[in-house]
C-alpha cells in the first residue's frame, strides 16, 4: 500500500499538473504532491527500519538498507526543491523566460522525473531499472530545454545524444546480464532479471559474460553519473536548465545513476571477483575528480562552476566505492548524502543570485553579503561545506576516504589531495568576490525562499558532527552489501 | 532436423542482411533514404523474430515480432517521413562525409564486434547464437553514424538503428527480454521520437536549419 | 584428352563469340523498354559489326604498329577468357590450365593494351580516357579479387570449373557472405564494363567518356573487333557471375553428354536473359556518377567484398560444425 502511494503519487501528480496547467495554485500543488510523496516514503522507510529488507509485489520491488536512504533522500530533496522553485519559477515567468504552457510542462515533468527516479531506486528488476532511467532522461531533456533558447536547445540535444548512446550501452549490458542469469535461473517469468535472485546465484554466473556486461553497464550508467570522459553533457545541461532542475539533476539523478552502477557491481563482483570492477571504478573516479577540479578554474558561469564541482565529487565517490571495504563504502555513502544536500542548496542560492543579478556570469554577481545577506551567506556557507571544511559532513566523508586511500592505495593520494586543493582554490577564489565584492544586487518581486538552503546546510552540519545510530546502521549494512 | 537447419541458415542470411543495411546506412547521404533503410531494417528484424518464434515454438516472441512490425516498420518510419515533409527536409544530405573512410572504420568495428561476441556466442544455446556478433556490429555501426553525421535527423535515425541492434542482440542471445521490459523499451523509444520531433521544430525555429554545426556554441574556451 | 572434350571446348568458345553481341543487344532492348523508347532490333549489334567490317579502315598518320595490333590482342584475350570460363560445361582443357586469378591477369592485359593504344595517337581524349580506365581498373581489380576470394573460401578451390563442380551439385544453400559478394560483384561488373554508374556507353559527351574516349580514333574492322571484344567482356563477366553464384544448370564433370550440353546452353540463355534484364533495370534506375565519385563507388565494392569475407570467416565458420 505504501509502495503504491510512493509510486502512484508522482505519476498522479504528472497527470493532475498537466491538467491544472499554469493556474495560480499549480506551484502549491507541486509542493503538495512532493510532500505527499515524502510522507509515503517515510512510511515505507519506517517499515524497512522495523523489519529489515522488503520484497514487494511478487518480488518486483525491493528495499534494503542501500536504497532506502537514497529513496528518502530523493523524496526529501525533491520536496525542498519544489519549495524553492515556487518563487523562483514565478520570477522567471515575470521575466518572460517561461510562458504558461512551459510552466505546465515544467510542473508535470518534474513530477514524472521524481516518479521515474523513485521507480529506478525501488525496482528489483534490472530491466525496469533501465526503463526508469530512460524515462528519467527523457523527462529531464524536456526540463533542460524549458527556456527554448539556442543554448538550452543545444544543451538538451547534447544531453539526449550522449545519454541516449550511453543508456543504449547499459541496455546491452542488461541483456548480457539476463543472458548469463538465464542459464542458471531459467526463463520462467522474469526471475532472471530480478536483482535479489541474481544476487543469490551471483557466484555461479559466467565470469566472462559478466565482465563484458559490467564494461557496458559502467559506460552506460556512468555516462549519466557524469564520469569523465563521458561528462560533456553535464555542465551544459546544468547551466542551461532552470535552477531547480540543476539542483535535482546534480543532487539526485547522478546519485540514482551511481546506484544503478553499484547494484551491477555487486553482482559482477560475486562472479569475477572485486579486483577488476574496483579498479575500473577507481580509475574512472579519479580521472573524473581531477578533470572536474581542473575545469573549475576556467568557468565564468556560476552554474557551470558547480556542475564541474559535481563531476569532481561524483568522481571522488566513485573512487571510494572502487576502493571498497566497509570504511570507504561507508564514507562514500555518507558523501553521496551530504553532497546531494549541499549541491542542491548551492544551486538554490546560485539560482536566486543569478536571478537577481540578471546574469549567470560570475563577474556580474557581486557583493551579495551586503545587499542580500541571507543569500550571500547561504552561498558562502554552501561553498565552504562543499569544499570539505570542518565541521560540515563532507569533511568527515572526505577525510575517511583519504585515510583509506592512504592505507590501501597510496599512489592515489597525491591525485586526491591535488584535486581537493585545486577545487578549493578554484571555487573559493570565485565565490569570495561574489559574496564580499563591491556591487549591489537588485531585489526581485518575490521573496526567495531560502529556508531549503539553510535546512539542507543545517543537515550537512549535523551529519558532520553526529550521525544518528539508525542512519549509521543503515550505512554500515549497505557498505557490507556493496562489499 | 532438416527444418531447424534451414531456419538457422535463413536466420544467418537475415543477420547478414541486417549488417548490409547498416553499411548501406553508412554509405547514404540523403536523409530520406536513411528512413527507408531504417524501415527495411525493422522488416528484417520482424522476419527473423518470427522465424525464431516459429523454429523454437515461442509464443511470446510472436508478440514482440508484432510489436516490431507495428512500431519499427510502420509507425516510426511514417512519423519520420511526416516529420521531414513538415520540415521540408526531404532533400537534406550530408555532402561532407568521407564515406570510404567511415566504411573502413566500420569494417574494423565489425571485426572488433565479432571478437567481443565470441565468448558469448560460445556460451549461448540459442539457434541464433552465431548472430550475436552481427548484433553488436549493428550497434557499433549505428553508434558511429551518430558520431560522424551532422544532421539532427540522421543522428536520430542512428539512435533508432542502435535500438534495432539491441533488440536483435536480445533476440539472438536469449530469445528476447521479458515482455514487460520490451514494452517499456518500446514506449521509451516512441516517447523519445515524439520529443525529438518537437525538438526539430524548436531547433529549426531557433537556428533556421537542422544542421548541427550551429549547435557548437557551448564549449569550454 | 578425347575428341569430345575438344569439341566441347570449341563449341563453347564459338557459342560465346556468337551470342555475346546478342546479349548486348538484349540489354539495349530492355533499357529501351524501361525508358519508354522504341527498342532497336535484337540484331542491331550484329548489323553494326557487319557494317564496320565492310568499311575501309582509316589510320592516323602517326599510328604505330601497337595501335593496329591492339584490337586483335583485345579480341584474342577475350576469346581466351571465354574459353577458360565454364559457361556451359566444366570439363574444359583450357579451363584446367588457368584459375580465376589468371583470368584477372588476362583482363588486365587487355586493359593495358587498350590504354596504350588509346595514348598511341596522342590525342587529348585518348589519353584522358586511358588514364581514367587505368584508375577504374586499379580500383576494381582488388574488389574483384576479394569477390573471388569469397567464393574460393566457400568452396575451397581457385579454379572456376572445380568450383562449379562443387557448387552445382550441393543442395540449395546460401551462405550469408554470398550476399555481400554478389552485390560487390555486380558493382565491379558495372564498373569494369563501362556501364552506367561509372561510364555511359551511349554518351556523346567526350569530357565524361571513358571507354568511348579511348576508341575515338578507331574505325572499321578495328573498331568492330574492339566492340566485339567489349561485348565478349560483358558476356564473360556475366558467365563468371553465373559460375560463382548461380552454377545450377551448367553441365558438370562426368555428366556432360550431348543432351546435357544442349540443356546447359538453353539454361545459359535463360540466365543471360534474366541477367540482361536485371542489368538494364539497375542501369535505368541509377544515375551516372561524377568521375571523382568513382573511387568511392569502387571502394564500397571492395569493402563489401571484404565484409563478405569477414562474415564468412566469423559467422560461417560454424556452419558445418
Amino acid at each position: 500500500m505504501d509502495l503504491l502511494l510512493v509510486l502512484g503519487i508522482p505519476f498522479a501528480g504528472t497527470l493532475v499538473l498537466a491538467f491544472v496547467g499554469a493556474r495560480r495554485y499549480a506551484a502549491e500543488l507541486n509542493i503538495g504532491f512532493s510532500l505527499a510523496t515524502l510522507l509515503a516514503v517515510a512510511l515505507l522507510a519506517l517499515r524497512v527500519v522495523r523489519s529489515g529488507s522488503l520484497l514487494l509485489w511478487q518480488e518486483q520491488f525491493y528495499l534494503d538498507s542501500f536504497n532506502v536512504f537514497l529513496v528518502v533522500l530523493t523524496a526529501f530533496v525533491g520536496f525542498t526543491t519544489t519549495v524553492f522553485s515556487r518563487p523562483y519559477m514565478r520570477v522567471e515567468a515575470q521575466h518572460g523566460r517561461v510562458n504558461a504552457r512551459r510552466l505546465r510542462l515544467y510542473h508535470s515533468m518534474y513530477q514524472l522525473f521524481m516518479g521515474a527516479m523513485l521507480l529506478a531506486l525501488l525496482t528489483n528488476n534490472m530491466g525496469l531499472l533501465w526503463v526508469a532511467m530512460e524515462a528519467a532522461t527523457l523527462s529531464t531533456i524536456l526540463l533542460v530545454s524549458l527556456y527554448r533558447t539556442k543554448a538550452s536547445l543545444e544543451a538538451s540535444w547534447k544531453y539526449f545524444i550522449l545519454c541516449g548512446v550511453g543508456i543504449a550501452q547499459a541496455l546491452f549490458g542488461t541483456i548480457l546480464l539476463y543472458f548469463a542469469a538465464e542459464h542458471i535461473l531459467g526463463q520462467q517469468g522474469m526471475t532472471a532479471l530480478l536483482w535479489t535472485h541474481l544476487d543469490a546465484v551471483r557466484g555461479q554466473l559466467e565470469p566472462r559474460v559478466l565482465g563484458l556486461a559490467f564494461v557496458f553497464l559502467l559506460i552506460g550508467y556512468g555516462t549519466k553519473v557524469g564520469l569523465a570522459p563521458l561528462h560533456n553533457w553535464l555542465p551544459d545541461a546544468h547551466a542551461e536548465g532552470p535552477a531547480p532542475v540543476s539542483a535535482v539533476l546534480s543532487g539526485l539523478l547522478l546519485n540514482v545513476a551511481l546506484y544503478a552502477v553499484l547494484r551491477c557491481k555487486v553482482l559482477v563482483e560475486g562472479s569475477i571477483g572485486a579486483a577488476l570492477p574496483g579498479r575500473m571504478l577507481m580509475v574512472f573516479g579519479l580521472f573524473s575528480a581531477v578533470l572536474g577540479a581542473l575545469f573549475l578554474w576556467r568557468q565564468r558561469d556560476i552554474k557551470r562552476l558547480f556542475a564541474y564541482s559535481s563531476i569532481e565529487h561524483m568522481g571522488i565517490i566513485t573512487f571510494a566505492f572502487g576502493l571498497g571495504g566497509p570504511i570507504a563504502n561507508f564514507a562514500a555513502l555518507l558523501h553521496m548524502t551530504v553532497h546531494s544536500l549541499t549541491k542542491s542548496s548551492l544551486f538554490f542560492t546560485a539560482g536566486h543570485a543569478s536571478q537577481s543579478a540578471g546574469t549567470q556570469r560570475m563577474d556580474g554577481i557581486r557583493g551579495l553579503a551586503s545587499s542580500r545577506p541571507a543569500l550571500g551567506w547561504g552561498l558562502m556557507l554552501g561553498s565552504v561545506a562543499i569544499l570539505g571544511m570542518p565541521p560540515f559532513g563532507i569533511f568527515a566523508s572526505e577525510f575517511l576516504i583519504l585515510t583509506t586511500a592512504i592505507q590501501e592505495h597510496p599512489w592515489a593520494t597525491p591525485f586526491l589531495l591535488l584535486t581537493l586543493g585545486i577545487a578549493f582554490a578554484g571555487i573559493f577564489s570565485k565565490v569570495q568576490p561574489m559574496v564580499f565584492g563591491d556591487g549591489t544586487a537588485p531585489k526581485v518581486q518575490h521573496a526567495p525562499s531560502l529556508a531549503p538552503v539553510f535546512v539542507h546546510l543545517g543537515m550537512v552540519l549535523a551529519l558532520g558532527l553526529y550521525i544518528p545510530p539508525a542512519l549509521a546502521a543503515c550505512y554500515n549494512a549497505a557498505a557490507r552489501l556493496i562489499g | 532436423m532438416h527444418d531447424a537447419d534451414l531456419i538457422a541458415q535463413l536466420l544467418r542470411l537475415l543477420a547478414a542482411g541486417l549488417l548490409l543495411i547498416s553499411f548501406a546506412m553508412l554509405s547514404r547521404r540523403r536523409t530520406q533514404r536513411l528512413i527507408t533503410l531504417y524501415a527495411w531494417q525493422g522488416a528484417i528484424l520482424f522476419l527473423s523474430t518470427c522465424l525464431v518464434a516459429y523454429g523454437e515454438g515461442l509464443r511470446e516472441l510472436y508478440y514482440s515480432a508484432a510489436l516490431t512490425l507495428i512500431l519499427k516498420v510502420i509507425l516510426l518510419p511514417w512519423i519520420l517521413h511526416r516529420l521531414i515533409h513538415r520540415l521540408g527536409a526531404q532533400w537534406d544530405s550530408e555532402p561532407l562525409v568521407n564515406i570510404p573512410a567511415t566504411m573502413l572504420v566500420g569494417l574494423v568495428l565489425v571485426i572488433f564486434a565479432f571478437g567481443l561476441a565470441q565468448p558469448i556466442s560460445m556460451l549461448a544455446t540459442t539457434i541464433t547464437r552465431h548472430t550475436i556478433g552481427i548484433a553488436l556490429a549493428v550497434i557499433l555501426l549505428s553508434f558511429m553514424m551518430m558520431i560522424t553525421r551532422r544532421k539532427a535527423m540522421t543522428q536520430v535515425i542512428g539512435f533508432l538503428a542502435m535500438e534495432n541492434g539491441l533488440f536483435f542482440a536480445a533476440t539472438s542471445t536469449t530469445y528476447g527480454m521479458p515482455m514487460v521490459i520490451e514494452l517499456g523499451i518500446a514506449l521509451d523509444m516512441l516517447v523519445a521520437v515524439f520529443i525529438l520531433g518537437i525538438f526539430f521544430f524548436q531547433i529549426r525555429e531557433q537556428f533556421d536549419s537542422l544542421d548541427l554545426h550551429h549547435l557548437e556554441k557551448l564549449r569550454e574556451d | 584428352m578425347s575428341a569430345l572434350t575438344l569439341v566441347r571446348q570449341l563449341g563453347e568458345v564459338v557459342l560465346a563469340v556468337a551470342i555475346a553481341p546478342l546479349f548486348m543487344g538484349w540489354i539495349a532492348q530492355c533499357r529501351a523498354w524501361l525508358q519508354n523508347r522504341t527498342a532497336p532490333p535484337l540484331t542491331q549489334p550484329y548489323r553494326m559489326l557487319r557494317k564496320l567490317f565492310h568499311k575501309d579502315a582509316a589510320l592516323a598518320a602517326d599510328a604505330s604498329p601497337l595501335f593496329r595490333t591492339a584490337p586483335y590482342v583485345l579480341f584474342g584475350t577475350m576469346v581466351l577468357a571465354a574459353a577458360i570460363i565454364p559457361s556451359v560445361a566444366t570439363d574444359l582443357p583450357f579451363a584446367r590450365a588457368a584459375d580465376a586469378i589468371a583470368l584477372i591477369g588476362l583482363f588486365a592485359t587487355a586493359r593495358v593494351f587498350m590504354a596504350l593504344a588509346a595514348m598511341d595517337i596522342g590525342t587529348a581524349f585518348g589519353s584522358l580516357g586511358a588514364r581514367r580506365e587505368m584508375m577504374i581498373g586499379f580500383l576494381a581489380e582488388p574488389a574483384f579479387l576479394m569477390v573471388l576470394f569469397n567464393a574460393f573460401l566457400l568452396y575451397g578451390s581457385t579454379a572456376l570449373p572445380s568450383l562449379v563442380d562443387a557448387n552445382a551439385t550441393r543442395r540449395f544453400f546460401i551462405d550469408p557472405s554470398v550476399i555481400f559478394a554478389e552485390i560487390a560483384f555486380i558493382m565491379v561488373l558495372l564498373a569494369e564494363n563501362a556501364r552506367i554508374p561509372i561510364d555511359n556507353p551511349a554518351t556523346h559527351l567526350e569530357l565524361t567518356m571513358i571507354h568511348e574516349a579511348m576508341v575515338l580514333e578507331y574505325s572499321a574492322r578495328h573498331l568492330a573487333l574492339i566492340e566485339w571484344a567489349a561485348d565478349l567482356k560483358l558476356f564473360n563477366y556475366a558467365c563468371i557471375g553465373f559460375a560463382l553464384f548461380l552454377p545450377w544448370g551448367i553441365a558438370v564433370h562426368g555428366a556432360d553428354g550431348g543432351g546435357a550440353l544442349l540443356l546447359a546452353s538453353a539454361v545459359l540463355l535463360v540466365k543471360l536473359a534474366f541477367a540482361g534484364a536485371a542489368l538494364a533495370l539497375i542501369e535505368s534506375l541509377s544515375a551516372k556518377l561524377r568521375i571523382f565519385r568513382a573511387p568511392e563507388y569502387l571502394a564500397m565494392a571492395f569493402l563489401l567484398a571484404v565484409l563478405g569475407l569477414l562474415v564468412h570467416l566469423l559467422l560461417g565458420a560454424n556452419i558445418h560444425a
